[in-house]
């Protein structure tokens, strides 16, 4: 099989790989990079579980060819917290007890990133709508949308 | 939360320094920072991937077997078949001592639903073993399956499971578990009504994120560890020592973070296999469910049929009730005879009646093996019992809620199974509800208690 070189930054740091053509961004990150923190559910794009910001877009790691991410900016949950601080939404999932089996959290935290990033004061309707994407099988999805708010709330106290 | 402490207020402590208090969970850190290690967030150098050829058909005799084009394919390591197991038939509760074992790790002259595992594959890569497990040719003679429980019940009905000898499990007591408590049929001799429902459900599947795998790693003393995500660690170490005829202390199991489980991840399938390839092969092995496996193969929830027969007064009694419950197994055991079995119990409901007559069947048919999921054996039960306790208040005239309170469990009413009732609560529980939704009963519903009557 074709190897192909890839170079892209993950959260902040350089990487250069050279991955099997056709080889999905989620299994170069987890099995070449090893960044595991993007998690395989579906490996068809319904999840969620695998998402991660790409040049400041929400995309789905398993649908995207790690080739095609020359040049980018990728980042993932395990990227987000500073200096052993948790970021804002990590520390609100936390607190509002939004995680159970923890799997869908890290595409769920990246969902909520992309949404604070571009809408700092959401609805809870907006919310709803950048999660949809995203499935749970625990939580019931309320103490999420809370923790997302929350941390919405958070933000903009900061900001002040 | 607000708590009532008024309710059973000479019964409650409240020096306690846990209950009550929040605590954070230990592991949400390692969830939010994506630091928590699922089983597939490991990868071995020289990891070989086991797919699995399974079963076009629901039921047949496998005439033969040929592997010999599918280790040719580049990158196959081993290809296993049901002669590779040391102890090919087993059955999960075996180790609680329910038998028979009546289950093959790997079919053995016979497949018994659509779907079941047949040939184990190993290759370098998951898409070699997937290329390879497409080239294995298994003839099969098809053979008439039955998927309906009743039809299974019949005479002369195809056999699903030669180790059960019949289409349903064998108790102690019978063909069915049976409860029997004072005189049904003269409970509804003296009923002011009768009637009698069926009640259906459909397999549902748990549909966890992260789907059903496990990897095993041998550690090169003849001892293996299994980093899986199982819901059940003993079971499926107990079990895969007995499948591989291996003690023990060479397997080591690590589990303890699970994507998603709701029973889903009781069985024990995946495990027993990836081991033995590993031993065999000497190299780690990963055997992961693909999402369309997820959805086909694991053992969903039982089909249930309920068929209830209550006699009621006027006055709200109800006098008698008979029930008929069927549990499909599918083609195995697995945690079906355990849930049909808790049916039984549990068919009376949080009521006192004093005429009750069940018969819970498990019925195995051609279909996937249903297991546990999330109060299997009592969920169906609950829907059915409750829809049969509205329509037998709208038969009446009668409130529903109010009617739940005359027919309500209190402490020291015996139950059917004959253990007496204690600690219930039910009335206190719908005293609160009837005010948390705002659906007024009457004052003499709201002034009853639990506690033993006339106490």
């Amino acid at each position: 099989m074709a190897k192909v070189p890839v170079q892209f930054t993950l959260n902040g740091a350089e990487k250069a790989e050279f991955i099997d053509s056709g080889t999905t961004l989620l299994n170069a990150l987890r099995d070449k990079i090893g960044d595991t923190s993007p998690k395989g559910g579906c490996h068809q794009g319904t999840c969620g579980a695998c998402s991660v910001i790409i040049d400041g877009e929400l995309r789905l790691s398993c649908l995207t060819l790690a080739e095609t991410c020359n040049g980018a900016a990728i980042i993932t949950t395990s990227g987000l917290s500073e200096g052993g601080v948790l970021h804002p939404l990590q520390r609100a999932f936390l607190d509002a007890f939004a995680t159970q089996c923890g799997f869908c959290t890290p595409g769920m935290i990246m969902a909520a990133k992309v949404l604070l990033d571009h809408t700092p004061n959401p609805s809870r309707d907006e919310v709803v709508e950048a999660l949809s994407g995203n499935i749970c099988r625990c939580t019931g999805y309320e103490p999420i949308i809370q923790a997302v708010l929350t941390a919405a709330r958070s933000n903009s106290q900061n900001a002040a | 939360m607000e708590l009532r402490k008024n309710y059973f207020a000479d019964q409650r402590k409240d020096d306690l320094h846990e209950i009550g208090q929040p605590r954070p969970r230990s592991d949400s850190p390692g969830h939010v920072t994506g630091k928590t290690a699922y089983f597939a967030d490991r990868n071995f150098p020289g990891m070989l991937h086991l797919k699995m050829v399974r079963s076009p058909h629901h039921h047949a005799r496998i005439r033969s077997i040929d592997t010999s084009e599918a280790e040719k394919h580049p990158g196959v390591v081993k290809v296993l078949t049901a002669k590779d197991v040391p102890h090919n038939v087993y059955t999960i509760l075996i180790l609680i001592q329910i038998g028979p074992e009546d289950e093959t790790v790997l079919a053995d002259g016979k497949v018994r639903w659509k779907g079941e595992a047949v040939v184990a594959v190993l290759a370098e890569t998951e898409r070699a073993a997937q290329e390879a497990a497409a080239k294995v040719k298994v003839d099969y003679e098809v053979l008439p399956a039955v998927f309906d429980m009743e039809e299974a019940l019949k005479p002369g009905a195809p056999l699903v499971n030669e180790y059960h000898g019949q289409n349903y499990y064998l108790y102690d007591s019978g063909e069915c578990r049976k409860v029997r408590f004072g005189d049904v049929e003269a409970g509804f001799a003296g009923a002011d009504h009768v009637l009698e429902q069926t009640y259906q459900s459909s397999p549902i599947e748990h549909a966890p994120t992260e789907t059903t795998g496990c990897i095993v790693a041998p550690e090169g003393n003849d001892r293996f560890t299994c980093y899986t995500n199982t819901q059940a660690m003993f079971f499926t170490l107990d079990n895969a020592s007995i499948i591989l005829q291996m003690p023990g202390n060479k397997l080591h199991f690590v589990g303890g973070t699970v994507g998603g489980g709701f029973g889903g991840k009781v069985d024990v399938i995946v495990e027993p296999i990836a081991i033995l390839g590993a031993k065999l092969t000497g190299r780690p092995v990963s055997f992961i469910y693909s999402r369309e496996e997820e959805m086909q193969i694991s053992s969903p929830r039982a089909a249930e049929k309920v068929v209830i027969k209550d006699g009621v007064m006027n006055d709200g009694r109800i006098v008698a009730r008979k029930v008929t419950g069927y549990t499909d197994a599918g083609a195995y055991s697995r945690h079906s005879p355990y849930g049909a079995q808790k049916g039984a119990g549990h068919y009376p409901g949080p009521y006192t009646i004093p005429n009750v007559w069940i018969d819970t069947y498990c019925v195995y048919t051609n279909r996937t093996p249903s297991s546990a999921m999330r109060g299997f054996g009592v969920t169906i039960g609950d829907f059915a019992l409750e829809v049969q306790m509205d329509k037998l208040a709208r038969l009446i005239g009668m409130d529903p809620l109010e009617f739940r309170f005359i027919n309500a469990y209190r402490d020291g009413d015996m139950k059917a199974h004959r253990q007496p009732t204690e600690g219930a609560a039910l009335i206190e529980c719908m005293q609160e509800a009837s005010r948390a939704a705002n659906w007024p009963v009457a004052e003499k519903y709201l002034s009853m208690s639990s506690y033993p009557k006339g106490a």
